[in-house]
């Protein structure tokens, strides 16, 4: 009958091709994959290798002991010259991309808080202005941001000569913006250590209070306590010595500012673009988390009786910044890399040193190498700095 | 019994007063979006004094002070300067725009071929809009013919070579041309591969799953011109000697490759809110991996995140500029070269030259994410909680 040719063939039977077994599937799939792979390395490894042998071009880190022979425009916290060695250069580019990195951090999350809030305001036109600073700045390449502020503001600023004079005795010209600073004469480590001292006095004094108003109910003023502590500590530690600081003022002179410190256009144009560029994307952020919190949380808190400033800072900002956390970290990570846009304005940074480095060397897997391990390490350990944020700050369950 | 005392009954009722003047019209919407509590007053002061400051100077300089038409920097610069524009003058020298036009839009494309670009460019709004528009029939026709049969008739067209046209190096291309080309690849590249890596990625074979999850991390934690810089100097290296590629196909595999991470994270994210009743839903109809997949977790995963896929098509828009490093010249790279020529040079060229680049960029990705939040609303079918 024809009804028993469509009996199932029982699974255990030899008949059922080994083919149409998933997990069997799974590994011929996996197999192959490896081959091609590995295939694919050891082609690109001989093409590499035969491509740098008819060349001439010698491999290995030897050359990062060579003398650089070029100048770097800015290399704050260490001695360089052209006399130092590649390695040198290489340090003092990964510093100033971590410089422009902190500073436009920094900046970039206070002007996307202030924004990010800004839009949900009920004053209409902090709203609307908000949103128009947020959709044009989210629109543009970060590219040029930078170059709008580095040839379009900064470059058209006057001469030193006529440079404009601001507040707190700074000057700005197209040699960039020049400010006092002080300088520490002897004994000025005391009031250092003072205050390192004071941040830690601080960090214990929170905990003991945290810990008293748990057990007693009892409040203490943390705030003034370490306020005082922090400003009193150090100011007391140099009026011991004396006041050893000196300020340095930039004095207007002849051609040139003399005095004070620098900071060139081309740093000035790289922080100001990826601070805008990136507050932009903070602002949605923050917006986002804020709308996040349910308006039933702020609601039970006024029910509660507590006021407007203490329902923000205890109910809704908390909540909020679980919503924030990860998406920052983000925006934080591509800031970092963005900064290698550095390049374009001429400022030192890592990719813009090693550029150089590979142009005279002509080491281009070395400096691709040291390229990806830099800022892989720098993503990692931002990764992990917000990781161990957003830890303390998610939900606490049970 | 009838008071006859009553004077008076009113027998209609009084029509209702109007608000007093602080509760009706514009007065009241002003008392309410802006002078709501004390703060708010000031805030509004601040802001509308920013505004009379920032507004009136920037109209000036962007439309009453500019100087439109003109052949050469003269008609930017001073008296002082060269020019013969009065001395302290300052406004946007959309002249400059105006006569480097051309070049900002084709770069060095040959001339007399510049029809093949406007032909190309006609050719994809005409097949693009219908392929936006939701209601216009032939949805399937028309994809298959923008995302398979117009890139070949571009290339044709754009490259040449073929059927009479002259050969146009890749080198003298530049402008909009070059930005959008990039894009363009590059959108129609990383969205397959993003979708293919974010299924490897939660694949349940551990070496593709190992594999995927490398390439992504790897490339997300780097920037986009290391990238390029890789795809520039390194990939020679890895080819067999005599083997050359072009220029501006290195940088289109360095963009495709660096979106389509980016891309498989979006991806990602929207398979791993498909609730695992819809996997096990379909493995109980017995589909297989690519039916389950392709027919019942895409499209509802793909749905779920497509402001974020528009999101990474804006990056890679604007991330395109960045080919300017490796010496390529898109829109951005085009106008910063003839801020060099000494036919332009003034105070204002860059300027000018940089808010026209800033404001085709913005129109493009600000399209973009109108459309995004408009597709958003109308596939939304109700289910978002």
């Amino acid at each position: 009958m024809a009804s028993q040719d469509i009996t199932p063939v029982d699974s255990g039977s030899a008949k059922a091709s080994l083919l149409n077994d998933p997990r069997i599937r799974g590994y011929i799939y996996q197999v192959v994959v490896l081959v091609v792979l590995v295939g694919l390395v050891y082609w690109v490894v001989n093409n590499t290798i035969a491509n740098l042998q008819r060349a001439h071009l010698a491999t290995g880190f030897g050359f990062l002991d060579g003398r650089s022979g070029f100048d770097i425009s800015s290399h704050p916290f260490t001695q360089y010259s052209s006399d130092s060695t590649y390695i040198k250069a290489l340090y003092v580019g990964i510093l100033n991309t971590m410089l422009v990195a902190v500073a436009g951090i920094i900046t970039a999350t206070i002007i996307g808080f202030v924004i990010g809030v800004g839009r949900l305001s009920h004053n209409w036109l902090i709203r609307k202005l908000c949103t128009v600073y947020v959709e044009v700045f989210r629109n543009i390449p970060p590219l040029l941001v930078i170059f709008f502020w580095y040839s379009g503001v900064l470059a058209v600023l006057p001469q030193a000569r006529q440079s404009i004079a601001l507040p707190f005795n700074t000057f700005l010209n197209n040699r960039g913006f020049f400010f006092p600073v002080p300088v520490f004469g002897e004994g000025a480590w005391l009031a250092g250590a003072a205050f390192i001292i004071a941040i830690v006095g601080t960090f214990f004094i929170r905990r003991w209070a945290y810990k008293r108003q748990m057990a007693t109910g009892q409040r203490f003023p943390i705030l003034w306590t370490s306020l005082a502590l922090i400003i009193g500590l150090p100011l007391l530690a140099f009026a011991l010595k004396g006041f050893p600081v000196t300020p340095d003022w930039p004095v207007l002179g002849g051609f040139n500012i003399k005095g004070g410190s620098l900071v060139g256009p081309e740093f000035m144009s790289l922080y100001l673009a990826l601070s805008f560029y990136t507050a932009s994307f903070i602002a949605e952020i923050v917006r986002a988390g804020i709308r996040g919190v349910g308006k039933g949380q702020s609601e039970a808190s006024h029910a509660l009786g507590l006021r407007a400033g203490t329902t923000t800072r205890l109910v809704v900002v908390p909540q909020a910044m679980r919503i924030i956390i990860p998406p920052l970290t983000s925006q934080y990570l591509n800031l970092t890399k963005n900064s290698s846009l550095a390049v374009a304005v001429g400022y030192p940074d890592l990719f813009a040193v090693g550029g150089t480095i590979l142009n005279q060397t002509g080491r281009s897997i070395e400096v691709v190498a040291i390229f990806i391990t830099v800022y892989l390490s720098l993503s990692v350990l931002t990764s992990l700095f917000m990781n161990w944020f957003n830890a303390k700050m998610a939900l606490v369950e049970r | 019994m009838v008071d006859s005392n009553l004077s008076f009954v009113r027998t209609e009722m009084l029509q209702g007063e109007t608000p007093p003047l602080g509760e009706r019209g514009i007065v009241r919407w002003i008392r309410l979006n802006m002078m709501a509590t004390p703060v708010d007053a000031i805030l509004t002061i601040l802001a509308i004094f920013f505004l009379a400051w920032f507004i009136p100077p920037m109209i000036n300089w962007l439309f009453v002070q500019a100087s439109w038409s003109g052949a050469d920097r003269a008609v930017c610069s001073t008296v002082a300067q060269g020019g013969v524009m009065p001395d302290g003058w300052s406004g946007a020298c959309w002249a400059y725009v105006n006569a480097n036009f051309d070049q900002f839009m084709y770069g060095r494309y040959q001339l007399d071929q510049h029809w093949r670009v406007n032909l190309v460019g006609i050719l994809f709004v005409v097949l693009l809009v219908p392929l936006l528009i939701p209601k216009a029939p032939f949805k399937t026709a028309n994809a298959i013919v923008f995302f398979f049969i117009f890139p070949i008739a571009a290339f044709f067209l754009l490259v040449g070579g073929w059927f009479g046209l002259p050969y146009i190096e890749t080198a003298t291309w530049g402008g909009l041309l070059v930005t959008l080309v990039l894009s363009f690849v590059g959108i129609a590249i990383s969205l397959p591969l993003g979708i293919v890596l974010a299924l490897g990625r939660r694949s349940k074979m551990p070496v593709i799953k190992m594999l995927c999850v490398i390439f992504i991390e790897m490339v997300r934690g780097i920037p986009l011109v290391t990238v390029l810089f890789m795809a520039s100097y390194m990939l020679p290296l890895f080819l067999p000697p005599g083997v050359s590629f072009d220029k501006f196909l290195r940088a289109l595999i360095g963009v495709s490759l660096f979106a389509s991470a980016y891309m498989a994270e979006v991806v990602r994210g929207g398979l791993q809110a498909i609730p695992k009743g819809q996997y096990e839903g379909a493995d109980s109809l017995g589909l297989s991996y690519w039916q389950k997949t392709g027919l019942i977790v895409l499209p509802q995963a793909l749905k779920m995140v497509i402001p974020g896929i528009v999101n990474t098509f804006i990056g890679l828009f604007k991330d395109t500029s960045l080919v300017s490093i490796i010496s390529m010249f898109d829109l951005l790279g085009t106008v910063r070269q003839h801020f060099n020529d000494a036919n332009w040079a003034s105070p204002q060229t860059p300027i000018s030259g940089l808010i026209f680049a800033g404001f085709v960029f913005w129109i493009f990705c600000f399209g973009m994410s109108r459309y995004s939040i408009f597709m958003e609303r109308r596939l939304d079918t109700g289910h978002k909680r």
